[in-house]
């Protein structure tokens, strides 16, 4: 594929003003799928399930199966749409969106198309210099996911030149909420940034409502950016690109850039930009064609006949409103107040997009400082070094776990970022990885004595200074023990018990 | 007459995926032509001010606990799958790309 | 001893719980006059290997002094629309050949649990999608009273094998009169519930705001035990009603002892024109409105301008929900796959749905998926949503002056196979009485109202009421059917010549 020509992004944003759009996708934690009683592979009891378990007669579509719908799923979409600003519809109904896909098990999508549950919304986005961008949302409405496809055989492991597909319907009628924005005008050079945070906001939105695990690398938060630019002075929208998959707060950042890079070079060599449908590539950084909009894109919705209008009862309404977390910019400064933090160290959070989880975190037991640090240091410098998010490489149950085990003295700081490194790779909770690579600090003062004893009769000479009160010489032996040990001491307590030692013997 | 066109039916067996012969097109939109020639006369009573009516017993909010019941086993899954292997269905080669 | 198999299910039922016969005996009665007359008529498309054992069990725990429902242990045929986990389930179509489900309709559960016996699977036009049963992929079914007609449709089967002794009960469905219209050329009863007042779960959906499973039967009475058992609100299906329904099985006996008929408003829909109707089904329809005069009804004529729409409505909102709901037959799941090399799925699905479908199917598929398209979806389907309303308010406004509706139950009676197979409008206009019920959610029953002096074939005479009045169908269906059982001295279906089996 021939590589994209890119203008300098400085230069792109003179000549052309960027015009924003996003999708984002929330897959919900209820327990149940959207239009089934299957057990619903978003919510954290079923990670991790084999092909084909989670799956009920409607979700694969088979003959007579209808579909019912989840009241759950209605209250915390409703929570959203509050949420984000939106109104509530008196009455909403859901749509058939048909068309042919082998991860379809009823070749058609069931969705909300004329009438929304939510819509007319706005939500305030917060910059890393603190200033506030509002976002305008369209609409709020619920859906439902489609399965998995795993394209087999050929070189690439995707879908050109596989030579089969295997389905996997246990996510198929997983409970969705797409939130659509308005167009979003004067982002200018903060476009990227604006995009990154917006997704961060949606993503602290919903996991202060609870409503879904929010991890976007196990898609569960999934963004396609709409970017379109117009030249400055023009008062008629450009035409857009839809980009598809982007599944990292940082990618979204990357993506819009890049696309408003691309679209600026094309603009000013005076071609046209194509309306379709364009892929993010995580590993090269760059965008690639997708399908183009076509008549094949007729999708024919019709009022779902199976299923009937939703009227939430206002009563319901205020009753959710009434539940709604705060809104993100008066947590931010009520947690900025609750940890103590100062103006860097706090932002050093916020900019990490780590908010939620230092605050499951603190929540879970840890001291803000304490899961501040994990956070922004050792997680951060993984998902950095491997290109993932933080968020998603542990949850604040196992970061305050493993810092209960510091505070307790089971571990040092040393090793306690060995276990994390364990729970990282998915090797179980901090007392698994523990108890699994044999990782405590060896308190047992048995041991180290025994230990202690051997050096200083190894070293007859350090023993002999040592009682001539040069205790600086005492470091040597401290240092076999610790490595005797294999780091799994604590040092204060080995340098304790060796001037004891070597006072008794 | 209506629009039925021989291309019309042909777009139309795309939409749908069925893969009409020439022959199957040809018939089709002479019996089309004829169907909707007769249906067509819904607009003529279909004014505006006349609401729609999708459900003919009009009921709202029917909602179902959030409680898992009905999930079938991976067997029954996969009881009349044409094709299937590591528990999951089998498909040839797929042409285009997710939605 | 008696023929079992020409007893009522409630004549069977009392004999059964009285211990006179075995539903191993009554079972495998019918089994047996299904192997003498099942060749000529095919109605069934599965008969179960498991029927007798099914039986046996009832009769087992009947010995055991269990309290059993009122129908335990007559024989069922099920109509192959409706899935079942021990036969195969294939709505007529060989892109569901052999397809086993792995869970069992609603209204099958619920036949099962009141201890009915599964006998097998009727034949009908595929999908549903028909008037005659000349659509089944399997071949068509055959009129019991004359071989070379056919048995209506799409419930072609489950009519005859009630009209032919080879079941005394049946499950249909009707979703533009697949119930109605086969009873009315076979001279049996047939009920199409209000919209929701039975579950559509594993009724393989054909337009999902128009379908409704129902009993097809001999006599009311029959309808209304077998309604008794799968009606009611169902969590499985949403549109399905939470109505505390009466028991439809007392309403017939009230129908057929009591005077219902006195003071009976009967409403005559003035715009249904004469001369479309043949003229035996026209005279046998004004006898049974005599009838019912003569036994204190008023005759009222009302006016429902808007039926005319009925059919056209009918033919963009059936072939739209269709399109939708017969995609998921697409070869990845179930059902038939078309090997296609070196093809992509998508040519594998296309090649699949062109072997699996038959012409009238397609024919509708592409039908509904024009009238969705976009750019003609106000104008179809947006259109034929308005013309519902429209009807509805027909029958807002009848139901304000008259108590039922009547009307008869088809234009014709029983057509030659492949009279009317190249003409699918013709063939679609033979549904213009009963569509209107489906299009409102409204109940209609046809029951026998005589034979046409023409043919000597059976014509039906059907009731409409407002919406959630089933009863009250039952209460005058009964009370018309005693009045002209009295007249003729004998059900009709004594007339109807002698099959192969002998009778
Ligand atoms: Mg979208
Ligand atoms: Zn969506």
């Amino acid at each position: 594929m021939a590589k994209d020509t890119l203008m300098d992004f400085d230069q792109a944003l003179e000549l052309f003003e960027p015009v924003l759009g996003f999708e984002v996708h929330v897959e919900l934690n209820t327990r149940t799928k959207m239009f089934s009683g299957a057990a619903n592979p978003a919510h954290s009891d079923n990670h991790g399930a084999e092909p084909n378990t989670l799956v009920a007669p409607v979700d694969m579509g088979l003959p007579g199966s209808l579909p019912t719908v989840n009241a759950e799923a209605i209250r915390y979409s409703i929570s959203l749409g509050l949420a984000l600003g939106c109104s509530i519809a008196p009455s909403s109904r859901f749509a058939r969106k048909n068309y042919f896909y082998p991860d379809l098990g009823k070749n058609y999508q069931i969705s909300q198309y004329d009438e929304p549950i939510a819509f007319e919304g706005q939500v305030d986005v917060e910059l890393a210099d603190g200033s506030v961008v509002t976002v305008p949302i369209e609409r709020a409405h619920m859906e439902e996911d489609a399965g998995k496809l795993t394209h087999v055989g050929g070189s690439t492991g995707r879908i050109q030149g596989a030579e089969y597909s295997l389905v996997d319907y246990n996510r198929a009628g997983v409970p969705l909420v797409e939130i659509v924005t308005k167009p979003i005008f004067g982002a200018e050079h903060r476009a990227p940034e604006i995009a990154k945070a917006y997704v961060q906001t949606i993503r602290d939105i919903v996991l202060s409502l609870g409503i879904s695990e929010a991890r976007m690398e196990r898609g569960n938060l999934r963004c396609d950016a709409n970017v379109s630019l117009r030249p400055r002075g023009q008062e008629k929208l450009g035409t857009r690109t839809e980009t598809k998959n982007v599944n990292s707060m940082r990618s979204v950042e990357r993506a819009v850039r890049y696309e408003i890079q691309r679209q600026a070079a094309i603009l000013a060599a005076g071609g046209t930009i194509t309306q379709e449908t364009r892929h993010w590539h995580e590993d090269t950084g760059t965008t690639s064609p997708g399908r183009p909009k076509s008549d094949a894109d007729d999708y024919r919705y019709f009022p779902e006949p199976d299923l009937l209008p939703v009227a939430p009862a206002a009563e319901l309404i205020e009753e959710l409103r009434a539940a709604l977390p705060e809104p993100p910019a008066a947590r931010r400064r009520r947690l900025k107040t609750d940890w103590g933090f100062t103006d860097l160290e706090f932002q050093d959070v916020v900019n990490g997009g780590l908010l939620a989880e230092v605050e499951a975190t603190v929540a879970a037991g840890a001291a803000p400082a304490a899961a501040r640090k994990w956070w922004t240091g050792e997680l951060t410098r993984i998902a950095n070094a491997e290109g993932r998010e933080a968020s998603d490489l542990a949850t604040a149950a196992d970061v305050a776990a493993l810092q209960g085990l510091v505070d307790a003295g089971t571990l040092t700081d040393k090793l306690a970022r060995q276990v994390l490194e364990g729970v990282v790779a998915g090797e179980g909770t901090p007392q698994q990885v523990v108890d699994a690579r044999g990782l405590a600090v060896v308190s047992d003062d048995g041991a180290l004595i025994a230990a202690i004893d051997e050096a200083l009769a190894a070293q007859p000479d350090v023993l002999a200074k040592i009682r001539d009160g040069k205790v600086q010489a005492a470091g040597a032996v401290i240092g076999a023990v610790m490595k005797a040990m294999k780091g799994q001491a604590d040092a204060a307590r080995v340098r304790e018990l060796v001037l004891e030692r070597a006072a008794a013997t | 007459m209506s629009e039925i066109t021989p291309d019309l039916v042909r777009h139309l067996g795309v939409l749908a995926r069925i893969q009409l012969s020439d022959e199957e097109v040809d018939r089709l939109t002479g019996q089309l032509d004829v169907i909707v020639d007769n249906i067509a006369k819904v607009s003529e009573v279909a004014t505006p001010d006349v609401v729609a009516t999708s459900h003919p017993v009009a009921m709202q909010n029917v909602f179902r606990p959030d409680v898992v019941s009905g999930q079938l086993t991976p067997a029954q899954v996969l009881q009349n799958a044409p094709d299937a292997a590591d528990g999951r269905f089998r498909v040839t080669a797929i042409l285009g790309e997710e939605q | 001893m008696t023929d079992l198999t020409k007893l009522s299910a409630a004549a069977l039922a009392d004999k059964l719980a009285a211990r006179e016969v075995s539903s191993v005996e009554a079972t495998q009665a019918h089994l047996d006059r299904i192997a003498a007359v099942d060749g000529d008529i095919h109605a069934f498309l599965h008969v179960s290997d498991t029927a007798l054992e099914v039986a046996a069990d009832i009769d087992r725990r009947r010995a055991a002094g269990e309290r059993l429902g009122p129908v335990a242990g007559v024989p069922l045929a099920i109509k192959d629309v409706l899935v079942t986990t021990d036969m195969p389930s294939t709505s007529g179509s060989k892109i569901l050949e052999g397809y086993m489900s792995p869970y069992d309709a609603t209204v099958v559960a619920r036949s099962r649990a009141a201890g009915l016996v599964p006998l097998g699977k009727t034949n009908m036009d595929e999908f549903a999608m028909g008037s005659s049963t000349e659509h089944s992929a399997y071949g068509p079914t055959r009129n019991p009273w004359d071989l070379d007609r056919i048995p209506g449709g799409s419930g072609g089967g489950s009519a005859a094998a009630v009209a032919a002794f080879e079941a005394p009960l049946a499950l249909g469905s009707d979703t533009g009169g697949s119930i109605r219209q086969p009873a009315h050329v076979t001279g049996t009863v047939g009920l199409k519930p209000t919209y929701g007042g039975v579950s559509r779960y594993g009724a393989i959906a054909l337009a999902s705001s128009l379908d409704q499973v129902g009993p097809v039967t001999r006599t009311v009475l029959d309808a209304g035990l077998l309604h008794d058992v799968i009606g009611g609100h169902d969590p499985h299906d949403a549109t399905s009603l939470t109505d505390a329904w009466p028991s439809f099985a007392d309403a017939a006996r009230e129908g057929a002892h009591g005077d219902v008929l006195r003071g009976l408003k009967v409403g005559v829909i003035k715009e249904l024109p004469d001369q479309g109707f043949q003229p035996g089904v026209s005279a046998s329809f004004r006898g049974a409105l005599a009838a019912m005069e003569a036994q204190g009804a008023e005759i009222v004529e009302i006016s429902a301008p808007h039926f005319e729409y009925g059919v056209a409505a009918y033919y963009l909102i059936l072939p739209a929900e269709a399109s939708s709901n017969l995609a998921k037959f697409d070869s990845v799941r179930f059902g038939l796959r078309v090997d296609v090399p070196g093809g992509t799925v998508e040519d594998v699905m296309a090649a699949t749905r062109d072997r699996g479908f038959g012409d009238e199917v397609k024919r509708r598929i592409i039908l509904g998926t024009y009238a969705l398209s976009a750019g003609y979806y106000d104008a179809y389907y947006g259109s034929a949503q308005k013309v519902r309303t429209l009807i509805q308010r027909d029958f807002d406004e009848a139901f304000a002056r008259v108590d039922v509706i009547a009307t008869p139950s088809a234009p014709t009676t029983a057509f030659r196979l492949g009279e009317k197979i190249d003409d699918p409008m013709q063939m679609y206009l033979n549904d213009v009485t009963t569509i209107p019920a489906n299009l409102a959610g409204v109940p209609g029953i046809s029951i026998p109202s005589g034979l046409a002096a023409e043919d000597g074939l059976p014509v039906g005479i059907q009731f409409l009421a407002p919406a959630r009045e089933d009863a009250r169908l039952y209460r005058v269906g009964a009370a018309l059917e005693a009045v002209l059982l009295d007249s003729w001295g004998a059900p009709l279906l004594d007339r109807a010549p002698i099959l192969g089996g002998g009778r």
